[in-house]
């Protein structure tokens, strides 16, 4: 087959006879965000989810202010007691206040994640727009290996390290990072060599712009949509691995109050004290769900408005 | 009841449309609505239109098909006595290929990659009932391939359709579509993306195929050149309404409505005798069509009662109508009011030295392939040269080594005023990189959706010169004058323009670098015809106002009169003939222009 | 040779290199980074100066790097794990049971994940926008949104406290019986297993199946006047098979490594329970030779994912590029 690229397309006007009428618009119409806030809003499942979002981060961050107890204070009631005036719903088997501890308990996997999921895509974009737009040699390299990083699953990736490097949150964090900046770094690739295809980029090389400016400028701007979506599926999936890896004994370690940790202290005596196991299960699934409501409602809103921009 | 009566006219007509409607889902704006025509045994009808025209969608409703998002709101559709909108569906299907078939616009597409040729095209046979037995039907299917001139043997027949030619790939389709010997056939623009020798193999099968077997044919195309020796008679599509149904002659001679004519204007005429005129604005889209004739916008004859309600069906005969209340006046005009082709442009270069751009020798690979085999040309100021060739005729890796974008190697020498050029436009001094401009092909493509207007127009005052902002302004400001675009667009984005006004920003934007060259890569080629116009009127006036030279890369012919002085043809990476554009397309020396001539269908 | 053949072999090439590449980095990780393995592991007991030297020597601690890696590249080839240092046990013998448990939780998984999914997929795109393609939309958005560990302990809230009581929520399986006469405790980690995967494969085959039945090549299909039932069977299920092939493939890779969580939390006696205790006693051979042996699968999943998708479609087959 010829490896020789044609030469001109022929290109035939009203191939799409209901090609989108040029938006109306004032001067300055405002862009994205609230086409995008609009957009997603439209869908019920979007809605409800920012709805669970909203209250678990008010909740986890709100909740530390309004417990009865501090989440330390053991002996609030015998352990493992039932629910009671004192203790709203048991204590554990220390005698922690299992409600205050739940109050408390959001912040750490919140936070945690939130900061992994940006360092990743910090990461993953670098790479992505950088394997996007160099010399295939580049490309070539930086993608081999990052499929070597992409054979281990996450969660095994981050127990090797912290096998080797001991338990530290410092490390899992930048462990969860490193894990997800691969895959980030597919999907900055693939759109960027969309983008690198388009004439506009090859305009801006003609004229004599340098690389840098033209990543910054003209190719990053236009990669915004399938990293914003990213951004939201990689915050999903660092919520549960850091939960994950807390209730697996890594992670936060006791006294901390987390989500993930309490699971993990109290999955022995299950039967006698169900809250504190089932209440941050119930809170941490009712995080991810949310969030991932809210991605998939940004992610079609973002569909639809490429595809009138035609950005698509 | 004699003989005689039974060969009336109306017992050749095969198809017979009335009242077509097709809406927007769900909001039932119009795409296409009061769509009334016929079609007799054995001839064609060309449906004509632009883009937005709704010519598709219309052809299409004849076999009762919706495409997602449109659904048919009306009408009837007559084929031998049957109401094909009120079938049911198991009727349906039955017609479908049977009584009535479709030949899709791009084969690559509607050829099942996973597929052989052969299981495609027996199971029509087999859908439809035709032969009692596998051995009849494979012998019909060699048939098949034969009339479309294909090869027939066992092992093309196993072929999938990636290891088709596009021309190949369409002749399967047309095989497909006359395979049950249908009664009616839609051909929706076939021809896209096929270059103009395949074209006119293509077109020549139809016309013999319909011939033979007495098809009535509708023949959709947004290219009149091309209907113009294929159909026997014409209809003229506008946003979504028949303005004009006539026999060939009767329109191309004398055509009744204003829009006829102006489009029959702003076609590129191949022997150059008239000037290319455009036709300023835009159609109106669904949902968004005014209360009277919705050409009214455009046209110059327009009165009040026109912006009162859409003209009826009116005109000369029972053939020929039109709907246009002042028909009669257009009627009487001659065609082509006297507008003498006439470009002010310089003289040919004298010596090297006055040259802009010179080619010397210069061969161009990519990879180690080597595409471009020792070209010699110059580029004078106040003139345009033409490069003219098919796909793959390496004109747009000229123009592109010109301007310093070829990512391959390079050998031989580009000299600008002079001085030689580097490969690579980065390498390149400021000022060649300033006075040399590339306009791309896609409107679509070459303006960055994130960015507005104003920003993409500073991009090179940026780059090249040093000026305060309100300098920066004034400058972007004239650049829009330049190309008779408002100041107001500097703060729009490219998804709030057409496609006519982003290929003019795509121009202002070179002109914003005061070049002395600019390279015109196909700028046309995906504009309809009226808009094209518009954009070569603006190109060939830069010229004489500006003294830019220019190089202009089509591959379509007759554009060529309109637009340049002097013309290079290209096949397969060479430079066939070379000279002044009256003398080349009069009288052609090299047997390849000979031919490209002769396959360039004309009005 | 066939442009077939060259593409098979530069894949299976290429697979051959990421799986060296990874074994290099499982490798390095565990014996070239900074600080002293050897320490590590003794941790006081390094003061020991003689149980520091023996470890030492026996971690070829003492060779070269590339000796070293060699020393182990070798003897993973030759189905020598090393040494656990928690139990002083072959690696191998340690974990060759246990690799045969794993392996049945993640064949019946498969097997019951895989159809279940590309049938809800297919339905799903066939009835567009029905109550049934909602109802499963949103039900594959939650639950790929849950952390395996989540679903596990949801299943045992639902099943083992409160409703059904004749389901263990612990499955403590007993390693002297075969895993075959212990089939009930396997139902929670294989139903965790499932509904972790399930959710991926009836979105991806969903979305493609979309694809396919709006293509142009459907659509003309219909417009020759094919029944409906050849339109579906001849025309858009071959090419909706390919990306059913390439996302079961990839689910399979994928439960190689989810079974680490759901192991963990039945207890189940699997590789994946082995590595979260390995990693807990930081005993190395043994998490270096698990890492290696799930990348490995992940490696090799993706491997024959790829070349189904190069035999299957006529593109590729007929080695266009």
């Amino acid at each position: 087959m010829s490896v020789i690229p044609q030469d001109a397309q022929e290109i035939i006007p009203g191939a799409d006879e209901l090609l989108p009428e040029p938006r109306p618009g004032g001067a300055h119409r405002r862009r994205e965000w609230v086409d995008i806030i609009r957009g997603s809003l439209r869908f019920g499942r979007t809605k409800v989810g920012l709805v669970i979002v909203v209250a678990i981060v008010a909740l986890a961050l709100i909740g530390p202010y309004v417990a009865p107890h501090s989440p330390y204070a053991t002996g609030v009631a015998p352990d493992y007691a039932g629910p009671s005036a004192r203790a709203w719903l048991g204590t554990d088997y220390i005698g922690h206040d299992v409600f205050s501890r739940i109050l408390c308990g959001g912040r750490t996997v919140i936070g945690l994640s939130v900061v992994a999921t940006v360092l990743a895509m910090i990461l993953g974009t670098a790479l992505g727009l950088l394997a996007g737009y160099s010399r295939p040699a580049v490309d070539d390299v930086i993608m081999r290996l990052l499929d070597v990083l992409l054979a281990f699953p996450s969660i095994v990736f981050v127990l090797l390290l912290v096998a080797l490097l001991g338990n530290s949150l410092g490390l899992i964090v930048l462990a969860v990072a490193i894990t997800h900046a691969p895959r980030i770094a597919r999907v900055a690739r693939g759109a960027t060599l969309e983008i690198v295809g388009r004439d506009f980029v090859r305009a801006s090389e003609a004229l004599g712009v340098p690389r840098r400016k033209i990543l910054a400028g003209e190719i990053l701007p236009n990669i915004t949509s399938p990293l914003l979506v990213e951004f939201g599926l990689r915050l999903t999936y660092s919520i549960g691995l850091i939960a994950a890896l807390s209730f697996l004994g890594f992670g936060m370690q006791p006294p901390a109050a987390d989500w993930g940790l309490m699971i993990h202290e109290n999955q022995m005596a299950l039967a006698v004290q169900p809250y504190a196991v089932f209440v941050p299960v119930f809170l941490i699934a009712l995080l991810t769900i949310g969030t991932n409501l809210v991605t998939d409602g940004v992610s079609r809103a973002l569909i639809g408005i490429d595809r009138d921009t035609g950005a698509k | 009841m004699s003989e005689i009566a039974m060969t009336t006219a109306e017992n050749d007509v095969v198809l017979t449309v009335e009242g077509l409607r097709v809406e927007l889902d769900p909001s039932g704006a119009d795409i296409d609505d009061e769509v009334t025509l016929s079609i007799r045994k054995g001839e064609v009808l060309g449906l004509v239109g632009e883009s937005a025209s709704g010519k598709t969608t219309a052809a299409t409703a004849l076999l009762d098909h919706e495409r997602r998002g449109a659904r048919i709101g009306g009408g009837k559709i007559m084929v031998e006595g049957r109401d094909i909108l009120a079938l049911k569906p198991n009727e349906l299907r039955r017609v479908r290929g049977g009584l009535i078939s479709y030949v899709p616009q791009d084969p690559s597409m509607s050829l099942n990659p996973a597929l052989r040729i052969q299981t495609q095209l027996v199971e029509i046979l087999e859908a439809h009932g035709f032969g009692a037995s596998a051995a009849e039907r494979e012998k019909r299917l060699e048939e098949m391939m034969e009339e479309v001139l294909l090869p027939s043997d066992a092992a093309f027949r196993r072929r999938y359709p990636h290891q088709l030619s596009g021309g190949q790939q369409q002749r399967v389709a047309l095989a497909m579509a006359f395979a049950c010997r249908p009664a009616v056939i839609v051909l929706d623009e076939p021809t896209t993306g096929l270059d103009v020798t395949t074209q006119a193999h293509v077109l020549r099968t139809v016309r013999d195929l319909t011939q033979t077997y007495s098809v009535a044919a509708l023949y959709v195309t947004h290219d009149l050149a091309v209907v113009a020796n294929l159909a026997d008679r014409i209809a003229v599509m506008y946003a979504g309404r028949l303005v004009e149904v006539g026999p060939k002659e009767a329109l191309f001679g004398g055509a009744c409505h204003p829009y006829t004519r102006k489009l029959l204007e702003a076609i590129p005429d191949l022997n150059g005798e008239h000037a290319l005129r455009g036709i300023p604005g835009r159609a109106p889209v669904p949902g968004r069509r005014p209360e009277g004739c919705f050409f009214a916008a455009r046209c110059d004859d327009v009165e009040d009662q026109c912006r009162a309600g859409f003209p009826p069906y009116d005109g000369p005969g029972e053939d020929h109508r039109v709907r246009c209340f002042r028909w009669r006046e257009v009627e009487a005009r001659p065609m082509f009011a006297d507008r003498p082709l006439r470009m002010a442009a310089g003289p040919a270069c004298a010596t090297e030295e006055d040259a802009l751009v010179t080619v010397r020798g210069v061969r161009v690979f990519y990879g180690s392939h080597e595409i471009l085999h020792g070209i010699d040309t110059t580029v004078c100021s106040r003139r345009c040269i033409a490069l003219v060739g098919e796909s793959g005729s390496g004109k747009t890796t000229l123009a592109r080594a010109i301007a310093g974008i070829h990512p391959g190697k390079i050998e031989g020498d580009i000299l600008f005023k002079g001085r030689r050029l580097e490969r690579d436009s980065r390498s390149r001094p400021k000022e060649s990189r300033q006075q040399l401009q590339y306009i791309f092909q896609s409107p679509y493509g070459s303006l960055n959706p994130r960015k507005t207007i104003g920003q993409i127009l500073s991009q090179p005052l940026k780059e090249f010169f040093r000026l305060s902002r309100d300098d920066m302004e004034k400058r972007m400001g004239d650049a829009l004058e330049l190309v008779a675009l408002d100041a107001t667009l500097l703060s729009k984005y490219p998804d709030q323009l057409s496609g006519g006004e982003r290929q003019r920003v795509a121009i202002a934007r070179a002109l914003a670098a005061e070049p002395s060259v600019l390279i015109c890569d196909e700028v046309t080629s995906s504009l309809d015809v009226s808009v094209q116009a518009t954009i070569i009127e603006l190109l060939a006036g830069l010229i004489e106002e500006t003294g830019v030279g220019m190089i202009f890369v089509t591959h379509h012919l007759p554009l060529v009169r309109s637009i340049a002085q002097d013309v290079a043809v290209m096949s397969a990476g060479n430079i066939v003939e070379f000279g002044p554009v009256g003398d080349v397309l009069s009288d052609p020396q090299a047997d390849y222009t000979k031919k490209l001539l002769a396959d360039t269908p004309t009005i | 040779m066939s442009p077939l053949l060259k593409l098979i072999l530069r894949r299976l090439g290429l697979g051959v290199l990421t799986l060296f590449l990874v074994s290099v980095v499982v490798f390095g990780a565990t014996q070239a980074l900074p600080g002293d393995p050897a320490r590590a592991i003794l941790g006081k007991q390094s003061a020991d100066k003689a149980m520091y030297l023996a470890l030492r020597q026996q971690l070829h601690l003492d060779r070269p790097i590339y000796v070293q890696y060699e020393i182990w590249s070798r003897g993973i080839v030759s189905g020598h794990l090393g040494t656990s240092t928690a139990s002083g046990q072959p690696v191998t013998t340690l974990i060759r049971a246990r690799v045969v448990n794993s392996l049945i939780l993640v064949l019946l998984a498969a097997l019951i994940s895989i159809p279940v999914s590309l049938l809800i997929g297919a339905l799903a795109a066939l009835w567009r926008d029905s109550v049934f393609d909602m109802t499963t939309s949103v039900g594959s958005l939650a639950l790929a949104a849950l952390p395996e560990f989540v679903i596990a302990m949801l299943l045992i809230f639902v099943f083992a406290t409160t409703v059904m009581h004749f389901m263990p929520s612990v499955s403590r399986i007993d390693p002297t019986l075969a895993i075959w006469s212990q089939l009930n405790l396997l139902i929670l980690p294989v139903l965790t297993l499932v509904l972790a995967v399930a959710p991926y494969i009836s979105r991806i085959l969903r979305a493609s199946m979309i694809e396919v039945l709006e293509s142009d090549y459907v659509q003309m299909a219909r417009l020759k006047g094919m029944p409906e039932r050849t339109v579906m069977s001849r025309h858009a299920l071959p090419n909706a098979v390919i990306p059913a092939i390439q996302v079961s493939a990839l689910q399979l890779a994928w439960l190689a490594g989810g079974v680490v969580v759901v192991e963990f939390v039945f207890n189940y006696p699997g590789i994946g329970s082995a590595f979260i205790d390995a990693v807990k006693n930081r005993d190395l051979p043994v998490v270096q030779a698990i890492a290696l042996l799930i990348a490995a699968v992940y490696v090799l999943a993706n491997l024959a994912a790829d070349i189904l998708t190069i035999l299957v479609s006529p593109r590729l087959r007929t080695g266009l590029r």
